[in-house]
């Protein structure tokens, strides 16, 4: 099948209020007659519940979580960017639309991108109409901050707890449609399959997972808004429970699956401590417009570090190698993810590291106590002198901003950061690859659309900071309500559809024995030990920077870990209860096929860009080298073992925007 | 270190559960709580029997997810975090330590140490919300100029994650902290006062209907609350609600 991206004609800046004007409505009375399913209840899910129901659409929400605030959105730390301009730093929704493709490395769909700058600033508006509770300054009005990639300050914010504060945003205009009876939430319900009648996307197959009972749930349209698949790393900055499951079985029926490759390494997270560690925490971006980062310049501090005899404030500044601020003077510090995050890599890679695994470095807040201290001795008239005064007033200001970070810090390393520098490193944060969508965010199967992070289409190769948020918010609340009313025109006359037919039944058998074969497999190993193993060769041969060798070997082993798991996984309890290890092999063994897929991708796409790194194909400074003949969207279809994918690419064409070398020099 | 675990194990709603005894070995400092508790469970299963479940999911303190008593503590010892951001650090050698669910009329047991709490979203669908349409057609955001202080005020009552340890550490087992942490968040914004009556009649009412106890001001839910939500939110509800009452 021929992808069909569909972007509308005519200038960029047009494309979507044409699009608007052209597309297929439903009449209100016929929204009454059409069932909408939104799975999952991020930012992108939530949203699009809410405003699907409000638009007058039956909507069934389904959540694995207890509650839908609990979606992993939550923990998003930073921001949300928007064009406003309101700091009259020259911004606009041109600027963010070129930063946005620039930062994915030009590897994004001008059309989609244009659009979610368009509408970004909508979001704010929303948001705070909503109650959401932003960052305000003295005079009563919306506090910006800059964050990495960007030259501008664009992104408004919440304290560190912005994905908090936007979910529980979402989930309050949720809230009033399930009180209205509009939305009818399913919590603790995991989907297992789609189920596709007469080629249109008509259901779903879910899972009761306090009761273990499986549920046939039909409707006129489908919507994936599941996140992201990070997970498939077992160590990641994902929730526990985040997972590939909906989407792969989407894949399966017939979904594309795009730019599976396309991961984003964050640069700034907590290091890992040791074997029995389950997750990765993040310290938000937004540190590094304060913090400073640096490593020993000399081999002997950094022993002397390792083995304690050495603390990091004791070292004199002209020892120390403020790398980002030497190699990119530009940006310095506030340099996009993907850079900073290789070359955080590369200085720990030559031997660097401060931590004892020599995995981390150091992240400072030492000059920001000063400077912020002296302004505010300043301003009260106080004795700039003072250096203990000054660091004292500094560090409360540092407070203000990421007093909850610190503590995160604190908690977990055990060492108080307002005394030493935090150490970081980078960890699998986000995935830019997902299902193919067009511009209307319909899959390759009629009626089933992917938003937010489960589809693939506005980061590129690079996801910059605050533009997640932005993304599920854009696609949930402003794009995908309007795009699904062009498909859902035809269907006003189809009436309810029926959950008994053979292809509920086909689908329901299908994951009924899915289910059979992994309980009744009495193997001797645990999910996670199969899980852990999947995780070791993505990060070691799919991680931060790859190889042709190291790819092979990676879709080697994972598809014998597949066989092995299949053979030797072991499952206790039944399938009619609360059973958290089935649950998690049915997503691990989903992981287990996605992750060969992604190590194909990998290996196909011979060049470097944004956060996917060739080794083979870099310039002389170590630098992402881009090839020309790479500027497509590799989508995969599904045809049986991931061996056996076949590729599909999108051409993309860049007329708005001319395409460069990316450089933050 | 080693230690000895007293755990509760109840198969479901509607068995009955008991305490059950478990030692562990090479326990790490560095290991989270929860951790902890992977590294027993992967021993229960290579063992063939049951892991225990419990709620869990971002392990960074902010979904609400993570919710048990540790020592008779809601979220364990240390102040102002989730069980999940507790560390084995803060217990010793050879202690013992005993693990059991929120208990709460309201938060029936689903499983082990996993409890009911939609009682809690029930409450937020009754008026936890500002009524404006989803539409993006709203003034522009800086056209509702918003006091900083009432603004970092509404923020706090916000960062309330529900996970329940209020309710579960209050001997009434009232529900008043996480109630008012909503009701403050919107009494404190010019733009929830439109429905302000309504949103806290019908909240109380949910929370009343739901099974939920009344607040005597004892003060545990503030002290054990992982965000430290004030007890002045409980103080403004009550004011939001007597207000409401006189306007009928």
């Amino acid at each position: 099948m021929a992808l069909d991206s569909r972007i509308p004609q005519g200038p960029l800046a047009d494309k979507w209020t044409r699009h608007k004007n052209e597309i297929n409505l439903v009449n209100p009375a016929n929204k009454r007659l059409i069932d909408v399913i939104v799975v999952g209840t991020g930012l992108a899910g939530g949203s699009a519940a809410a405003t699907l129901a409000e638009l007058g659409y039956n909507v069934k929400a389904f959540c694995f979580q207890d509650s839908p605030r609990r979606a992993h959105s939550i923990a998003a730390q930073g921001g949300i960017n928007a064009a406003k301009n309101y700091q009259g730093d020259g911004d606009s929704t041109y600027r963010l639309f070129y930063d946005t493709v620039k930062g994915g490395d030009y590897r994004s769909r001008e059309a989609n991108v244009y659009r979610l700058a368009e509408v970004s600033t909508n979001i704010i508006d929303q948001c705070v109409a909503q109650g959401v509770p932003f960052a305000r300054d003295y005079g009563g009005l919306l506090d910006n901050r800059s964050f990495g990639g960007v030259l501008v300050s664009r992104t408004f914010y919440a304290k560190g707890q912005t994905g908090q504060q936007l979910l529980l945003g979402a989930y309050s205009a949720m809230n009033r449609q399930i009180g209205r009876g509009k939305i009818k939430m399913f919590t603790r319900h995991e989907m297992l399959d789609v189920v596709i009648v007469d080629g249109k996307a008509r259901g779903i197959i879910a899972r009761n997972l306090v009761t273990g009972e499986i549920e046939r749930h039909s409707a006129h349209a489908v919507v994936l808004g599941t996140g992201g698949y990070g997970n498939a790393f077992y160590l990641s900055t994902y929730a526990m429970g985040s997972n590939v499951t909906a989407a792969w079985k989407a894949h399966k029926r017939g979904a594309y699956f795009a730019n599976p490759c396309y991961t984003q390494i964050h640069p700034t997270c907590i290091p890992v401590s040791g074997d029995h560690q389950s997750k990765l925490t993040l310290m938000s971006e937004s540190l590094r417009n304060d913090g400073r980062i640096w490593v020993p310049k000399h081999k002997k501090d950094v022993e002397a570090i390792r083995d304690g005899s050495l603390k990091p404030t004791q070292l004199a500044e002209e020892d120390r190698d403020y790398y980002l601020e030497r190699r990119y003077p530009a940006f310095g510090n506030l340099v996009p993810r993907d850079v900073a995050s290789r070359a955080a890599k590369e200085r720990c890679d030559e031997g660097y590291g401060v931590n004892k695994t020599g995995e981390a470095v150091y992240l400072d807040f030492a000059s920001a106590f000063m400077r912020y201290g002296k302004e505010q001795a300043h301003v009260k008239g106080l004795d700039e002198n003072d250096e203990a005064l000054v660091k004292k007033l500094g560090q409360e200001i540092v407070k203000n901003k990421y007093g909850n970070l610190f503590q995160m810090y604190e908690k977990i390393v055990d060492q108080n950061p307002y005394e030493t520098p935090m150490m970081i490193y980078p960890a699998v944060h986000y995935t830019m690859g997902g299902i193919w969508v067009d511009y209307n965010l319909m899959t390759t199967v009629p009626g089933l659309y992917a938003i937010g992070e489960a589809n693939f289409s506005d980061h590129g190769a690079n996801r910059l900071g605050a533009s997640a948020l932005m993304q599920g918010l854009a696609d949930g609340y402003f794009v995908l309500p309007y795009t699904i009313g062009d498909y859902l025109a035809d269907d006003i006359r189809t009436g309810p559809i029926s959950t008994d037919s053979k292809e509920f039944d086909e689908a329901e058998r299908n994951v009924t024995e899915t289910i059979d074969k992994l309980i009744n497999n009495n193997g001797t190993k645990s999910v996670d030990h199969f899980h852990k193993r999947l995780g070791k060769i993505m990060w070691n041969k799919c991680g931060m920077a790859r190889n042709e060798k190291d790819l092979k070997e990676a879709i080697t082993e994972i598809a014998a870990l597949r066989a092995e798991f299949w053979k030797d996984v072991l499952i206790p309890g039944g399938a009619d209860e609360y059973n958290e290890e089935l649950a998690k092999a049915g997503r691990v063994a989903d992981f287990l096929e996605l992750g060969e897929l992604f190590a194909k991708d990998a290996l196909v796409r011979e060049e470097s860009a944004g956060g996917h790194f060739r080794e083979e194909y870099q310039t002389p400074e170590g630098e992402a080298m881009r090839r020309k003949e790479f500027q497509f969207v590799s989508a995969w279809e599904y045809k049986g073992e991931p061996k056996d994918a076949v590729l599909h690419k999108e051409d993309l064409a860049y007329e708005n925007i001319k395409v460069k070398e990316r450089s933050y020099k | 270190m080693n230690l000895t675990l007293k755990i509760w194990r109840q198969k479901s709603a509607k068995d009955k559960g008991k305490i059950v005894d478990y030692t562990m070995s090479d326990v790490s400092p560095d290991m989270s709580f929860l951790e902890m508790l992977d590294v027993l469970n992967q021993e229960l299963i290579d063992k063939g029997e049951e892991p225990i479940a419990f709620d869990h999911d971002c392990r960074e303190g902010i979904c609400g997810m993570c919710s048990m008593f540790v020592n008779g503590q809601a979220h364990g010892p240390d102040r102002a975090i989730t069980v999940c951001q507790l560390h084995m650090r803060s217990f010793k050698d050879g202690d013992t330590i005993y693990i059991e669910p929120w208990r709460a009329k309201a938060f029936p047991v689903i499983k082990d140490l996993i409890v009911d709490r939609s009682s809690f979203d029930r409450i937020q669908h009754a008026g936890g919300f500002i009524s404006v349409n989803t539409s993006g057609n709203t003034q522009d955001a800086n056209a509702i100029p918003i006091n900083k202080h009432d603004a970092d005020a509404a923020f706090d009552a916000a960062t309330c994650i529900g996970c329940g340890a209020c309710v579960a550490s209050c001997k009434n087992s009232s529900a008043m902290l996480f109630v008012s942490a909503k009701v403050s968040q919107f009494a404190l914004l010019p733009q929830g006062q439109v429905e302000a009556t309504d949103r806290v009649m019908n909240m109380v009412k949910q929370m009343d209907a739901e099974g939920f106890g009344n607040c005597t001001n004892t003060g545990a839910c503030e002290v054990e609350c992982p965000k430290g939500i004030s007890l002045e939110n409980i103080a403004r509800m009550n004011r939001e609600y007597l207000k409401a009452s006189f306007k009928g």
